[in-house]
């Protein structure tokens, strides 16, 4: 007899209810939403106050909304069409953004799946689309390491100048060459001197001798592997931050930013259409410098500048502080959403390129504080500025696209020297973490290339769609049609085996959020229409035992048992195939090669599990049985 | 219905010498093309942009060939993609010019032109970088395919089917390669993920093919060699037709349904299905025959398997 033991019936009909909920969100859909989220770092979206003034702006507009709803990211209401979306955008964006040149807040456009509200909760999501499919752009960018590493090194070259002066110890040049410095000295103890001076003070170098005649002594400084990988890895992140920070600029809902290999980035903006907004910002390179407040932050001149009731002195420019510090100021005095107000005098004392790295901590009262590192010639500067305007203030502008804001503004207390500055006094870690983000990722660190960009149109991205939808729906259908006309019965089952393949793939990708683009749905294609061969396999080696004299119910189990080593060995020989292309594909290989992959697994599952639990259920209890239902067996000696 | 009912086991060894001489010819002059010819390679692995267009109405090649030589892009190649609306621009890269700034410098042109309106509806760029990744990349792709197979295949198997199966297979991509050369239509990634597609999907047919060779080896003692493997082909052709006609039909849907994007994806799947019946079953397994297969070589594993088949 053919029955299943209970649990693997129930095991095989909970996979495919599984299966079922989790293939559900793809039907309903997505609407067109509104997405409000925070731009700052210092603000946070508080999703009753803020979802109720959404609410009451849409009202007053006289738009209706379909629902509202908060999620780690942000705020999201949906709409009943894109062109109601058009206007509630323009609405909310001015309900929350008065100042357009100053945002606080992300509003974008986006899209919230259709589906009831407990498949949500169940985090059953619809497929995550490619950019091919729903439109948008795609940046591949390079980071140029080698010039990373060369800036580096210039820097040191600066600080062992700074160092050796201060050790006393006489050197004949230090230059860079390639990838190395090349120390000279006159004699061989002050090159041990140096030796050990640099060994005291830092680890990253490999030290190694070398004589050229006379009295030409050389000291070659090479970057220690571990610095290198750690100047790497430092430039990729610093300018995986730049990038979030600039892009959150652009209102993209979902952008995704991500390191891809040792030194590249991938940049996806889906629903961007405008490329040269986004190629600028990618491309664009923010810059620091130091300046000297006129007068103190805040001050009465300065609001008067600030109001236009006076004009800046000569030689001198106004400036805004950003919004951090408004807490501090009188209520009275408080400008509206604007920061702080200060006169900056417009001699640059100090640039970015002296700043090697910024990182929050606390001082020495365990207050917030900002620490600075500059290279050997800034901190020549900054000594000698420092002692010279104790008690004044100072000011960090970070200048982006031809516009500055002052990223803080400390009084000087003492004079500063070593290269080390820390910035401190009413900070919340918070604004800590927050400056010092902004002095190390306001600037790339290393320069960055273009090196593949695709835009999809989004009637692209919908034709897409359509058409690998319909192939797959008519290649389907005729193979249906084919397994019931020649396997009659049988043929049914394995139709039907065939769609809870689709079913689990789809649910599959839906759980994972794997990434489907034209080629995934092409994979889907061409999987379904290979998965049949197990189904094939073991319907002819039915009809073979049934035309070899077998009983109808040992022919099933002898055909399904059989046909096991079969699909076994034909689906690991092709998964090995599709693991090859997700190793070492990229782009439209991988996602192909994902979907491909995922479908061989479903596809055994399904093919001998589901048709067999179908025919079992079918044929399992009869005990006399005379034929089964899968077309004509043909027997040699019949005719 | 039944579509086959044959009496006895097909001699398709006897015609052995025969096939391989076709498959050995048909290699060749694949290799040929693709030596002398070349491949027509996408913008992926040379490098360049690529803007696709679409116009209301039938599309002006002339003047968009005319305004983009105006605008220092005399190599640009402008043709219809799909339909007579529809056109894909292709400028290759050039040293020392801002390559990543092309596709605007196009857009901005495409608005001058007088006449009718054109919307981009995509546009790619790649960088002189990335091509020769990509090559090599498919080569250790390629490379990882063949000894993953051949290891699972030598060790589930015998060794003996594992080269042959590889051998057969490397041949029908050749041969897609082939067609693409000769033909000049453009070898883009997904084609290139077709054949890799189509590589596994023929070693899953010999695998077939030789799992029956090793059942007959153990089930019956009287039969030769070549017997064997007429009995073994014979005995599964009406599945490889039958699975081969499924995979057909859905690619054929795709070719139909699919639009130009998956137009040369799904052909390259046609010929490969095509040429993938045909070298794993009457390709690999001469070669297998030749290799010097025989049923001792199973006896071993026929002791240890004997309750588990039966």
């Amino acid at each position: 007899m053919n029955r299943y033991p209970l649990w693997k019936n129930i095991i095989i009909i909970a996979v495919l209810f599984w299966g079922l909920i989790y293939t559900l969100p793809n039907f309903f859909g997505e609407a067109p939403a509104v997405q409000v989220s925070s731009a700052k770092a210092t603000l946070e979206i508080d999703p009753v106050a803020d979802s109720a003034r959404i609410a009451r702006a849409l009202e007053t507009a006289g738009i209706e909304q379909k629902g509202i709803f908060s999620d780690a990211i942000g705020i999201r209401t949906r709409f009943a069409d894109t062109e109601t979306q058009q206007r509630a955008k323009d609405v909310i964006e001015k309900a929350f953004n008065p100042d357009e040149k100053d945002p606080s807040y992300i509003v974008a456009l986006n899209l919230l799946p259709n589906s009831p509200q407990w498949l949500t909760n169940l985090n059953a999501l619809p497929m995550y689309l490619g950019l091919d499919l729903r439109g948008g752009v795609h940046f591949l960018l390079e980071v140029d390491m080698p010039g990373a590493i060369t800036r580096r090194l210039e820097a040191i070259a600066g600080d062992l100048r700074g160092q050796l002066r201060e050790k006393n110890v006489r050197h004949a040049g230090i230059a860079r060459e390639g990838n190395t410095l090349v120390l000279r000295f006159r004699d061989a103890a002050q090159r041990a001197a140096a030796r050990a001076a640099i060994q005291s003070f830092s680890n990253e170098l490999q030290l190694a001798e070398r004589d050229a005649g006379g009295d030409d002594f050389r000291l070659i400084a090479n970057l220690s592997l571990p610095a290198q990988k750690n100047i790497q890895e430092f430039a990729i992140k610093q300018n995986i931050n730049t990038l979030h920070n600039r892009i959150n600029e652009l209102g993209v809902a979902e952008p995704v930013i991500q390191q891809q290999g040792a030194d590249r980035i991938v940049v996806q903006l889906p629903g961007v259409q405008d490329v040269a907004r986004a190629k600028e910002l990618l491309g664009r390179t923010a810059t620091l410098e130091l300046r000297m407040v006129e007068g103190t932050p805040g001050d009465e001149r300065a609001f008067e500048i600030a109001a236009g009731r006076a004009q800046a002195p000569y030689g001198t420019e106004l400036y805004i502080e950003r919004r951090s510090r408004r807490a501090q100021v009188n209520q009275a005095e408080d400008p509206g959403d604007r920061g702080l107000p200060i006169l900056l005098r417009n001699q640059i004392e100090l640039t970015g390129e002296s700043l090697t790295d910024a990182q929050a901590g606390f001082d020495e009262n365990s207050q917030p504080a900002v620490h600075l590192t500059l290279d050997s010639a800034g901190t020549r500067k900054f000594r000698e500025l420092t002692r010279q305007n104790v008690g004044k203030h100072m000011a960090i502008v970070l200048v982006e696209k031809g516009k500055g804001e002052v990223v803080t503004a400390p009084v000087i207390r003492t004079e500063i020297g070593g290269g080390r500055v820390q910035i401190s006094g009413s900070m919340t870690t918070a604004e800590a973490n927050k400056t010092a983000l902004l002095l190390r990722a306001g600037a790339l660190a290393a320069p960055m290339e273009i090196i593949e960009e695709r835009t999809v149109g989004p009637s692209l991205g919908k034709d897409n769609i359509d058409k690998g939808f319909n192939s797959t729906l008519w290649g389907f259908t005729a193979i249906v049609v084919f397994m019931c006309v020649y396997y009659m019965l049988f043929g049914l089952v394995s139709s039907i085996a065939l769609a809870a393949n689709l079913l689990l793939l789809v649910a599959l990708l839906s759980l994972l959020q794997a990434t489907l683009t034209l080629p995934g749905i092409a994979a889907m294609a061409l999987t379904l229409g290979m998965a049949i061969d197990s189904n094939v396999l073991i319907n002819e080696r039915i009809r073979e035992e049934l035309r070899g004299g077998y009983t109808p119910q040992i022919a099933i189990t002898a055909g399904y048992e059989r046909a096991w080593n079969t699909i076994l060995d034909s689906n690991i020989s092709t998964l090995i195939a599709g693991i090859a292309l997700l190793i070492f594909g990229s782009g439209p290989v991988r996602g192909f090669a994902v979907v491909h992959c995922l479908g061989i697994l479903t596809s055994m599952f399904s093919a001998i599990l589901v048709s067999r639990m179908l025919v079992n259920f079918i044929y399992g209890r009869r005990r006399k049985l005379d034929g089964l239902s899968i077309g004509q067996i043909w027997k040699p000696g019949n005719n | 219905m039944e579509f086959f009912r044959i009496k006895k086991d097909i001699p398709f060894m006897r015609y052995a010498p025969v096939f391989n001489v076709i498959s050995l010819l048909t290699f060749v002059v694949a290799v040929l093309f693709i030596v002398f010819r070349g491949l027509n390679l996408s913008v992926e692995f040379t490098g360049g942009t690529l803007v696709e267009v679409g116009y209301a109405d039938s599309a002006p090649l002339d003047s968009l060939r005319r305004a983009l030589a105006d605008e220092g892009y005399p190599d640009a190649q402008v043709q219809n993609f799909g339909s007579s609306r529809d056109v894909l621009i292709r400028l290759p890269n050039r040293d020392g010019a801002e390559v990543s700034k092309v596709g605007e410098q196009v857009k901005s042109m495409l608005n001058k032109i007088e006449g009718p309106k054109a919307t981009v509806r995509r546009v790619e760029f790649v960088g002189p970088q990335v091509g020769k990744e990509l090559a090599s990349d498919g080569a250790m792709a390629l490379l990882f395919v063949i000894i993953g197979i051949v290891i699972y295949l030598a060790f589930r198997f015998e060794w003996r089917f594992a080269v042959s199966t590889i051998i057969a297979n490397l041949h029908d991509c050749v041969i897609i390669v082939g067609f693409f050369a000769c033909f000049q239509w453009e070898f883009s990634l997904s084609v290139l993920a077709a054949v890799m597609a189509i590589l596994g999907y023929s070693v899953n047919e010999s695998v077939v093919v030789f799992d029956r060779v090793r059942e007959t080896f153990r089930k019956r003692r009287d039969l030769k060699t070549p017997e064997v493997i007429n009995h073994a082909i014979t005995s599964t052709i009406s599945r490889t037709v039958i699975t081969h006609g499924s995979t057909q039909v859905m690619v054929l849907s795709m070719l139909l349904f699919g639009g130009e994007t998956l137009h040369y994806f799904a052909l390259a799947l046609t010929i490969g299905i095509c040429f993938g019946i045909y070298s794993s079953v009457l390709v690999a397994s001469p070669l297998v025959m030749w290799l010097g297969v025989s049923r001792e070589q199973f006896a071993k594993v026929k002791a240890q398997k004997q309750e588990a088949v039966v």
